[in-house]
């Protein structure tokens, strides 16, 4: 039974079915790799607020110290679309979407991070 | 008053074309009863057909299968030009096209095989590219294109395995027929 199955796989073939599989991996590799992020951890005064997953478009409003921040979760990206915080550096830093990108909002006290299914380390930790 | 017929001129390809295709419809009837995991995971055993015709009866001639298969099935399906008619004609469209440049690749080292693992490539790449432009343009979607890669190869292989399985047994049979009265 092999052997007949096998007679009819020709040498291209197989250099085929090896690009394939190479192909498959590759794709593999590149989007289930876990380099992209697939949760986003909203702080708020250094509390757990909530955790989303980012397969589902949505604005959620946190409050915080100042007043209420908006974060946008769009295509598996995350980021803060308005703060109340004078110099809006966690706005400016635009969408987020690698493990461990991090938008930190001050005075106002409110953080998203971005999680995936492995920690990486940052500047902070190590 | 006289009763007005319509007649078209056949000729013998034009039956073969439509015997080769009502196969395929079968085997398209015959995968839709089997349970997928997965929305879009099917075997595509139609194409065995497709590649079969191909190696036969040249390039035309599957285009015609083909096509006339997705037409047909959509029909007998409910689904014509609805979405997945949509998915299945640009599946079939790539595929063709595919074939149409790896037909020409030395048939001493390229077979079926090969030949159907190009055009299932082609066609999941072709029915992603819709389905990401038109139908759920979200980069969620990535998430599955591994399953379906994986699903193209296997699929691809196992399809083209059993198309040059009776393409072989064709081929002997000729080289019997030719040979028996000599």
């Amino acid at each position: 039974m092999t052997t007949i199955i096998l007679s009819h796989i020709k040498l291209g073939d197989w250099l085929t079915i090896l690009l394939g599989s190479m192909c498959v991996a590759l794709l593999t590799i590149k989007f289930w790799g876990g380099d992209l992020a697939d949760r986003a951890i909203i702080r708020s005064s250094g509390k757990i607020f909530r955790e989303v997953s980012l397969n589902r478009d949505q604005r959620i409003e946190v409050p915080g110290h100042l007043g209420i921040s908006i974060i946008s979760i769009k295509q598996r990206k995350a980021r803060i679309t308005s703060d109340p915080s004078p110099r809006q550096y966690c706005v400016r830093q635009g969408w987020l979407q690698q493990v461990g990108e991090i938008a930190l909002c001050l005075p106002n006290q409110v953080s998203i991070e971005l999680a995936g299914s492995k920690k990486r380390y940052d500047s902070l930790n190590y | 008053m006289t009763a007005s017929t319509i007649r078209l001129d056949t000729t013998s390809d034009d039956h073969h074309i439509a015997r080769m295709a009502a196969i395929a419809l079968g085997l398209t009837i015959l995968e839709n009863a089997i349970p997928s995991p997965l929305p879009g995971v099917k075997p595509g055993l139609a194409n065995i057909v497709t590649l079969i015709v191909l190696s036969r009866f040249g390039w035309r001639m599957a285009a015609w299968v083909s096509l006339l298969r997705v037409v047909a099935g959509s029909l007998l399906f409910g689904n014509f030009l609805t979405p997945g008619f949509f998915l299945s004609l640009i599946g079939a469209v790539l595929s063709l096209i595919v074939l149409a440049f790896s037909r020409h690749l030395p048939s001493r080292w390229f077979g079926p095989v090969s030949h159907s693992i190009f055009a299932a490539f082609a066609h999941i790449t072709g029915q992603m590219l819709v389905v990401f432009l038109w139908l759920i343009p979200h980069a969620g979607i990535a998430y599955l294109i591994p399953l379906f890669a994986t699903a193209a190869l296997v699929f691809g292989t196992v399809n083209g395995l059993i198309a040059a399985r009776f393409i072989d047994n064709t081929d002997t049979l000729d080289n019997n027929t030719i040979e028996s009265p000599t």
